[in-house]
This record gives C-alpha cells, structure tokens and sequence, in this order.
C-alpha cells in the first residue's frame, strides 16, 4: 500500500470533524494521503474507503487519484454533473467496474484485490463475493427479475446466496414488502407493476440482503414524475428508521437535504467541494458548485 | 395403391422408428446445444475458444457423411461397431447441437445487462446467474429458432434411411420396390412429414406460451400470432440463425 507512513494529522482530522459537525466523510480530492490498515481501524467506524482509485475508460479518465471514505451509518450523496464520475463510484463498490490504480476497501477488507502472504493480489472470486455480500445496490432501471414473481425476486438471494432457509427468507422478504408498501403486489410479476411499485421491489430486494452499505444510483431518474415521491418516501423512511449506511448519487437535491449527512460535489473525476447539505446547498464556496446546484435546484 | 397390410407392416413401424430417431437427437442436440452455446458466453477465452471450435467444426460438417463415418470408418479404427440407429442419432444431435448452440448463445446475449449487474449485486455465482436469470429469461427467445431446427431435424432422419435405420424413408423405399408404385408412396412420405413437423409445431407453440407465462408474459399476442405461427415462426427463424438445408 502505498503510505506515506503515520498520518496522524488526518486520523486526528477525521475524528474532529466527526465530533464537530455532522460530517462523514474526511474527502479530499488533491490531498495524497493516506492511512495504513491499523490506523484506519482505529478512525473506528469507516465502513467504506477508496485510496487513490483512478478509472479511466479508453482515454477518458473518469476518476483521478480519487480518495474518499464513508464511515459507517452515515448517507453521503454525490452530487454533480453527469460524466463527473459519480456512477462510476459506486460501479465500482459493486465490481461491476475495476479500477486500473488504487484500492477500495470495505469494512476493512479489500474489496479490489486480496491479501496473500502479505502482498496485494488480484482478487479471487470467492473472496470478491465475500465482501460484495455487504454491499447492496438499487439501479436506476430498477432491474428486476421479469422471471421471478414479486416474492421470489426478493427471497432468491436470501435463499441462494446467504443459505437462509426458505421460511426464513420468505417472513423476511413478506416484511420488506410490506417496508415498501406492496404486500398485495406479493404474486405479480414486475411486468404488471408500475415503475415506481418495480423500483420499491427493487429497494426490498436490495435490502433482503441486509447489506451494511446501500448504493443508490439514480433511483428516481427513470420514473413518471408522479412516482418519484413514492420510492422517495420510502427510501426516507429507510434512511431515518435504520442505521444502513447509504451511498446515493442523486438529482433529487431535496431529497438530499433531507437524508444526507454529507455531499460531495464531484466534477472531472475529482471531489471539488464537501460538507454537510445545509452548507453545500445554502453557501457553496466553489464556482463550479454554484453553477451546477443552479441548474439542478 | 398400396394395401392394408403394406401400410401396417411397414409405415407404422418406419413412423415409429423416425419419431424415435427424431427424439433422441433431439435431447442429445438440446444438452449439446446449451452446453457448448453457454460455455461460448464464458469469460475465459480457452473455454470459448474451444466451445467455438465444436460449432465451427460441427456446423461444417455434413450429417450424411458423418454418419457414414460412424457407421462404416469409425469400426477400423476401434475395431468396434456402433449400431446403426445409434450412429445416426450421434450423427444428427451432434450437429444440430452445433446450430442450437448459436440459438443459445444468442438468446443469452440478448438478456438485457442490467440482469447480469442485479445478479452481481446480488452476489451470485456466473453458474446462478445463467441457471436462475438468464437462462429462464433467454428461454423464449430460443423457442421459435428451436422449433425451425426441431423441424429440419425431424426431416433431417430421412438420412438414416441410408444407414439402414427402418424409418419412414426407408419404408416407403421398400414399399416402392415391392410395389413400383413411386408417385403415391413418395407423396404418402411427404404428407406423413409434414404431419409429423406440424404436430411438433403445434406443441413448440404450447411450450412457447409456457415460456412466455414463466417470465411475466402470460398470453402474449397471442390472437394476431396463433393464426399467423407457422409464418411467424418461419421467419424469425431465418432471422435468428442460418441453417436452412445445411445439414443435407
């Protein structure tokens, strides 16, 4: 790993910050540093962590040296405009990406390479599904199972990837419907429901998990303007009843306001600006901030 | 024309022996197909590649010539005989296997990214995925092109007839001998193939809708299509895949 030794300065950063104000992440797009494993253990609660990370796509670089970290039980939103790589982040939290540089970890373990005999090696896939199994993820098509009823698509996982038993899966999965506002939906098949009905599944689904780290990209961006309250709502809900931490990538500025902890503005791949919303959306310091919450408020 | 007892004592059987040589090609070209169709989807390029290399080998091949081969070069080498309907059976499902699998592999790759992201996220094993998303979902875009093949395979096993398999085919050969009467008998063959390749239609269209119902499309236009099937079938066949009379 590539520490520059002790820093307790940033150690001592996060935590003040932490006590101070309602902020979460300790960001910093241009400072190189970087803590090793023991001290980042000791930071405590930093539940996801991106040292360095840089994407690039052909010759577009759509992360650069990005470094951030979420720690747990907090929601951060990324905001900014699109192409600026706020996607991409959590694409790559669900390994549907590989960054070409850097490492993510999650909960204290690696997610983009695997530890042996003290060296940093390409994952092996057992271990890539380990650490992915605390990550949950809402897309923005919702990407439900058209084959699988409303039950099944929230009880499958459960059922195939964690080893509950059916009973147990399905009082779970018959909960989170329920969570979600669709108990009589149970036996439908997504193609029967309406957009915002298949994106509360899709919540339900993600959650039937019960992953430490919810990533939400762009929940509402495909939805009728009149279902976009009820997959708000919902997601509210979940922020303000649970302790799940959320990563959410946005263009509900409102609904930003209300769940974050903090925002993070994002452009070029980079983090410009930081804090919590009320800062953000009511005095943002940089020009590019200004102008992109002008378009989108 | 023919008899009575011409018809009993050799259509009937030769009927029962192409329905028999047709099923089991079949099952044999069905697991052939998905097999090397999904082993074609993998990521490792050893595994694709020699996936690929089955089609392209198997899809080349002429059926008739391989079945001569199993039946009369393959005994040299072994020093051990393949029954005849055997051979022919390996003959047919092994290349029909080859055009199913670019069935499979495309109707793979049609099943929307997203599913595979969500089956990610999920964390679920590649195998899971194919078994329990794509697969399922892949199913009814197969159906139509499998039907297309299932035919061509049904008329396909007239090649067995060469082979000395006493299928309709070569029923009605003997018949024929028997009798010197060409122009009833060949169409009597024709009528009993069409019969048999509308029966199997009839029956793809029943597991098509099943199909259809088991990913959340129960009953899809279905009043426009039931009259239109055979057409409907026949074209998206041809533009799902290329076989045509390959095989012969």
């Amino acid at each position: 790993m590539p520490s520059p030794a002790e820093n307790p300065e940033n150690v001592k950063k996060t935590q003040d910050t932490e006590s101070a104000e309602p902020t979460v992440a300790d960001t910093s797009a241009d400072s190189a540093d970087s803590a090793d494993s023991a001290e980042c253990r000791a930071a405590g609660s930093e539940l996801v962590r991106f040292d360095k990370v840089t994407k690039r796509f052909g010759d577009v670089t759509v992360l650069d040296q990005l470094d951030f970290r979420v720690e747990t039980g907090k929601h951060v939103t990324l905001i900014g405009p699109s192409g600026s790589g706020k996607t991409t982040i959590l694409r790559l939290l669900m390994t549907l990406l590989t960054p070409e540089e850097g490492t993510i970890k999650v909960d204290g373990q690696y997610l983009t390479h695997e530890e042996r005999d003290g060296k940093l090696v390409k994952p092996g896939e057992r271990h890539v599904r380990e650490v992915r199994k605390k990550i949950g993820m809402v897309f923005q098509h919702f990407n439900l199972f058209p084959n699988m009823r409303v039950l099944r698509n929230v009880m499958e996982a459960p059922v195939h990837v964690l080893g509950l038993s059916k009973d147990e899966a399905e009082e779970r999965a018959k909960e989170l419907v329920e969570l979600v506002g669709l108990t009589e939906h149970l036996d439908k098949y997504p193609s029967q429901l309406s957009g915002g009905q298949q994106q509360r599944v899709a919540i339900a689904r993600a959650l039937a998990m019960r992953p430490q780290v919810l990533l939400l990209d762009e929940v509402t961006s495909a939805l009728d303007p009149e279902l976009v309250a009820g997959v708000l709502d919902v997601l509210r809900d979940i922020a303000l009843s649970t302790d799940i931490t959320m990563l959410v990538v946005t263009h509900e500025m409102s609904f930003a306001r209300d769940i974050s902890d903090a925002v993070l503005m994002f452009d070029k791949g980079k983090i410009i600006e930081s804090g919590s919303p009320e800062k953000i959306f009511s005095e943002p310091e940089h020009d590019r901030t200004k102008e992109f919450l002008s378009t989108v408020l | 024309m023919m008899t009575e007892g011409m018809f009993d004592n050799y259509f009937l059987p030769g009927i029962w022996i192409t329905i028999q040589v047709t099923l089991y090609s079949a099952v044999l070209a069905a697991v052939v197909a998905f097999t090397v169709g999904t082993l074609r989807t993998s990521r490792l390029w050893i595994v694709r590649f020699l996936a690929g290399t089955y089609f392209e080998i198997f899809r080349g091949m002429s059926s008739l010539v391989l079945m001569f081969w199993l039946v009369f070069s393959l005994p040299l080498l072994l020093e051990w005989r393949l029954v005849p309907m055997f051979a022919g059976v390996l003959a047919l499902g092994l290349t029909y296997g080859a055009y199913g699998s670019e069935v499979v592999r495309g109707a793979l790759a049609a099943v929307p990214e997203g599913q595979r992201e969500a089956g990610v996220a999920l964390s679920f094993t590649r195998w899971q995925r194919l078994r329990r998303i794509e697969i399922p979902q892949a199913l009814p875009e197969m159906i139509p092109p499998f039907n297309n093949l299932l035919i061509e395979l049904l008329k396909g096993t007239a090649l067995v007839s060469v082979i000395t398999v006493a299928d309709m085919t070569y029923a009605g050969n003997l018949v024929r001998l028997g009798s010197n009467e060409s122009a009833p008998i060949y169409t009597l063959l024709l009528v009993l193939y069409f019969a048999l390749a509308f029966t199997l239609t009839r029956g793809m269209r029943v597991i098509e809708r099943k199909a259809n119902a088991n990913v959340g499309r129960p009953q899809q236009r279905r009043g426009l299509l039931a009259k239109l099937s055979l057409r409907e079938s026949a074209n998206e066949g041809s533009g799902a895949l290329t076989t045509g009379g390959a095989a012969k």
